[in-house]
């Protein structure tokens, strides 16, 4: 089977119902996407296809041929992926990390659709991630300010 | 910054730079890529030079300066607090550093709370805020001698910036690079001054952290990630019964499946190893495998709780005894009894549960992410049969932990155990159902409180017996001393509430239908809960504002009294708030020497939903290492915190978790998540422990406000909607 992923094609030799998730991570060599549930309950697997956020360790690779897969590996080279990782350093989103790159994925995807995502946008396209480092405050400020909204500073002295 | 990743790093040279150092021979490095068992005076001989005066810094002749860090990163900010401690006193900027794992040795790297290699207790900056500056102003002093002794100057002349020292009158400047051979040549000084605080360039400032241009990009590597040739990847049921046996399985429906290559049967446990978790996966449930279930088959948490309702009957060890409470209670105007109950919860770190092992004819290789390294090649050790010295451990970053990855009782054991029966190295990774139902539970704990007040409503008599098992014991059993769990009663015997009568009392209750272990802020955050509710039902009692009472039994501990009053001013407490609305206060101190004041404002649906608006937080932490780091600790503990609060619960029946992912074992989303506040308070007292403060100080805030919302006492967790629905 052949995939493209980040651009580059691959030729994988699995199981047409195997994860997406576990051929990028196992097979694939690419670790930067996360396993955290397994049943699209926590996010910590987004990547993009073609654009779109997907959650891959429910995802088929069968469903992904022909399509363009983008990771976190990559996600930096799109205008939207630049912006929002740029924002998540200056604010220091990330505490254990592990999560984040899902996080990066969901917001980047919201970015690219939707310039200047309010609250409740934020919401629903944010929601499906699960954080147990609890950044969600720092995320939702980070996406404003990757959207061209003024320097988020927490509050409190 | 270059790099956190330990992979990236010659093993040669750190095993070089210790016995160059004279600082004892480092066990199970690395040398030039191919497992080596020792430092030895043949390796030094032929390794690049280096300057190493101490354990936790490195500066190569190239000038590279390298920072080994004992404390490991699972978010809590280590690898930029400790580098902060170090750089500081070493006169280097943060972007000039590389960091380094700190292989497991707990003679170089043990944490001074324990005696060995741990991160956790939120320990980190308390203990290592002297010992780190130390560190980095003996290699500043050394550099500096070897400077002047370069120029024939004193070194009192001399000043060091910047990885430069410059010869103040005549501005000649030596890096510290080019200074490493010479200062590798000194004496260690036995004595060094370091900084007056007034001179602080980094520590106090909210320096960037190191660890997150890795992290938003896929670069940072977790014990999860570990790739290694021919490495194959098991995944693992083990009984979910603790103490239950395999009874059998169908090996030949698992290897049947196209990339499953072996089935590893343990006496407790069964893994299948693959090429693969896809396969792995499919291969374990093909198994089906059946269970003996042993004598915990029929447990459920109505029957743990009824022990521990009966062990709470007894007397316990007393841990604090002022005055005659029991004289004084039964001579107070009025009496208040609750009985508090706090459930086993998981910790659901988001990176499940996993561990690499290659065991090889003559020694053992572990990649991992643990809080505990040199546990971790204690336990390989012990499993394989070798000595330690033939155990490698490479530790990782945390995908999380939360006190999860401080026993390696499980994980690491398991995984050495399976990996003694595959050929080449082999990744166990457990499911997320796996990790839910097979965790170090935090314990069902059971509190038996109560309180006298008199005519004015003034508290006379303390009482309080907590009741549950001790993990102390077993993970450090001298710590457990004279039937008293100190962990356990953090935060109980240090009652900072004026009373004149107080007793607090240990029961000491084992159930061992569940492993239990430590949970963000253990004792702490259960003994919180209890006497920060408690404390509210006082008030109630007393008929007064539940900030005003706390304060006038504040009057001995200013710092306590001073956070209240910054929080509830910062909250608006007293303001009008819509109908449903509530607000609620706790205060956290304990033995982490940190004080912190929490307002939380909820809503109560008539169904019994609770909705956090805001969560204010005041925070007296002493001096400050890195003001941003502080605030990020208390934001996720808070969030942290509401999840354990109002839906965290780990429930037995049939002696099986009945949870299992995050369908059931919820945890708070984007759109659940209040604003946060934190403020901060300046001072220059010692550093207090700050990573679990924010969880512990959450649960009553909410209680107490749920309190002021519905006119409901919760004194069981979670905070669950059946316990609040309108009647």
């Amino acid at each position: 089977m052949e995939l493209t992923i980040n651009g580059r094609k691959h030729q994988v030799d699995v199981p047409a119902d195997m994860p997406l998730l576990w051929v990028l991570r196992d097979v694939v060599g690419l670790t930067g996407t996360k396993f955290g549930c397994g049943m699209s309950l926590c996010g910590a697997c987004t990547v993009h296809l073609d654009g779109q956020p997907i959650r891959s360790c429910t995802t088929p690779v069968s469903a992904v041929a022909g399509k363009h897969i983008t990771t976190i590996e990559a996600i930096g080279s799109t205008p939207a992926g630049k912006k929002i990782q740029e924002a998540w350093v200056a604010l220091d989103v990330p505490q254990c990390g592990y999560c984040q790159s899902g996080q990066i994925m969901s917001a980047s995807a919201l970015l690219a659709k939707n310039t200047n995502p309010s609250d409740s946008d934020i919401d629903s396209a944010m929601s499906g991630n699960i954080c147990r480092c609890g950044t969600y405050g720092r995320i939702r400020a980070a996406i404003k300010q990757a959207a061209g909204g003024p320097p988020v500073a927490a509050k409190g002295a | 910054m270059k790099t956190v990743s330990p992979e990236t790093v010659s093993r040669r040279d750190f095993v070089v730079a210790i016995a160059t150092a004279g600082g004892g021979l480092l066990l199970g490095c690395r040398v030039d890529g191919r497992r080596s068992l020792a430092g030895s005076a043949e390796t030094a001989g032929s390794a690049p030079a280096a300057f190493a005066p101490n354990a936790f810094v490195r500066i190569g002749t190239d000038g590279r300066i390298t920072l080994i860090m004992n404390q490991v990163e699972m978010g809590q900010g280590m690898f930029t607090s400790m580098p902060m401690l170090i750089a500081e006193e070493l006169e280097i900027g943060l972007d000039q550093v590389a960091l380094e794992h700190a292989p497991p040795d707990d003679k170089l790297y043990g944490n001074p709370l324990v005696g060995f290699q741990m991160t956790g207790a939120s320990s980190s900056v308390r203990m290592m805020f002297q010992p780190l500056r130390r560190a980095g102003a003996t290699a500043r002093s050394m550099l500096v001698a070897a400077a002047a002794q370069s120029w024939g100057v004193d070194p009192g002349s001399c000043r060091a910036e910047k990885g430069v020292v410059t010869h103040v009158p005549t501005g000649r400047t030596l890096a510290y690079g080019a200074l490493a051979d010479k200062a590798a040549k000194l004496p260690v000084p036995q004595q060094v001054t370091l900084k007056d605080p007034k001179d602080f360039r980094l520590i106090g400032t909210p320096a960037k952290r190191l660890d997150t241009p890795d992290k938003v990009n896929g670069k940072a590597q977790y014990g999860i990630d570990v790739r290694l040739p021919g490495m194959k990847i098991a995944t693992v049921a083990a009984s979910p019964v603790v103490g239950g046996k395999v009874a059998g399985l169908d090996e030949s429906k698992a290897l049947a499946i196209k990339g499953v290559h072996q089935v590893v049967r343990l006496d407790d446990a069964v893994a299948v190893v693959a090429d693969h978790m896809w396969a792995a996966k499919q291969g374990l449930a093909a198994l089906a495998v059946r269970w003996d279930d042993g004598a915990n088959a029929s447990v459920s948490t109505t029957d743990v709780v009824r022990g521990l309702d009966e062990a709470s009957q007894k007397p316990g060890v007393v841990a604090r005894k002022e005055g005659d409470a029991a004289a004084a209670l039964a001579g107070a105007a009025r009496r208040v009894d609750a009985v508090y109950q706090v459930p086993f919860l998981a910790h659901a770190a988001m990176e499940p549960a996993n561990c690499t092992v290659h065991v090889r004819p003559d020694g053992c290789e572990v990649w991992t992410g643990s809080q505990v390294l040199s546990r971790v090649q204690a336990t390989a050790a012990r499993v394989t049969g070798f000595p330690l010295d033939k155990v490698v451990v490479h530790n990782h970053l945390l995908g999380g932990a939360f006190g999860r990855r401080l026993t390696t009782v499980d994980i690491e054991t398991q995984a050495v155990r399976i990996a003694k029966q595959v050929g080449g190295p082999v990744k166990v990774v457990w499911t997320r159902e796996e990790d839910i139902q097979h965790d170090d539970y935090r314990p069902y704990y059971y509190d038996r409180v109560s309180a006298g007040l008199d005519s004015r409503g003034k508290p006379v008599a303390w009482t309080h017996r907590l009741v549950g098992p001790s993990i102390l014991a077993r993970w450090a059993p001298p710590a457990f001393k004279d039937g008293l769990d100190g962990d356990a009663l953090d935060g109980a015997v240090q009652l900072l509430y004026d009373i004149p009568a107080i007793q607090v009392e240990y029961v000491r209750h084992e159930e061992p239908v569940l492993n239990t272990g430590f949970w963000r802020g253990v004792g702490v955050t259960h003994n919180t809960f209890v006497i920060e509710s408690f404390i509210d039902e006082l008030a109630a009692a007393a008929k007064q504002d539940p900030v005003a009472f706390r304060r006038g039994l504040l009057g001995k501990a200013p710092r306590a009294q001073a956070v209240i009053d910054l929080a509830a001013k910062e909250a608006g407490w007293g303001k009008p708030l819509p109908a449903g609305w509530g607000r609620g206060i706790s205060l956290l101190y304990s033995g982490w020497d940190s004080y912190l004041a929490q307002v939380a404002e909820v809503e109560v649906s008539k169904t019994g939903e609770v909705r956090v608006h805001r969560i204010v937080c005041a925070v007296d932490c002493g001096t400050i290492v890195n003001p941003d780091i502080v605030k990020a600790q208390v934001e996720g503990g808070v969030v942290f915190g509401i999840s354990g609060a109002l839906w965290g619960e780990i429930t037995l029946k049939n002696g099986r978790v009945e949870q299992s992912n995050f369908n059931n074992y919820r945890a708070l989303r984007m759109n659940e998540a209040p604003p946060i506040e934190v403020h901060l308070v300046r001072n220059g007292e010692a550093p207090g422990g700050m990573g679990e403060p924010g969880t512990a100080v959450t649960a009553p805030a909410l209680a107490n406000a749920i309190f002021a919302a519905t006119g409901k006492r919760i004194r069981r967790l979670p905070l669950k909607p059946d316990q609040l629905r309108s009647a």
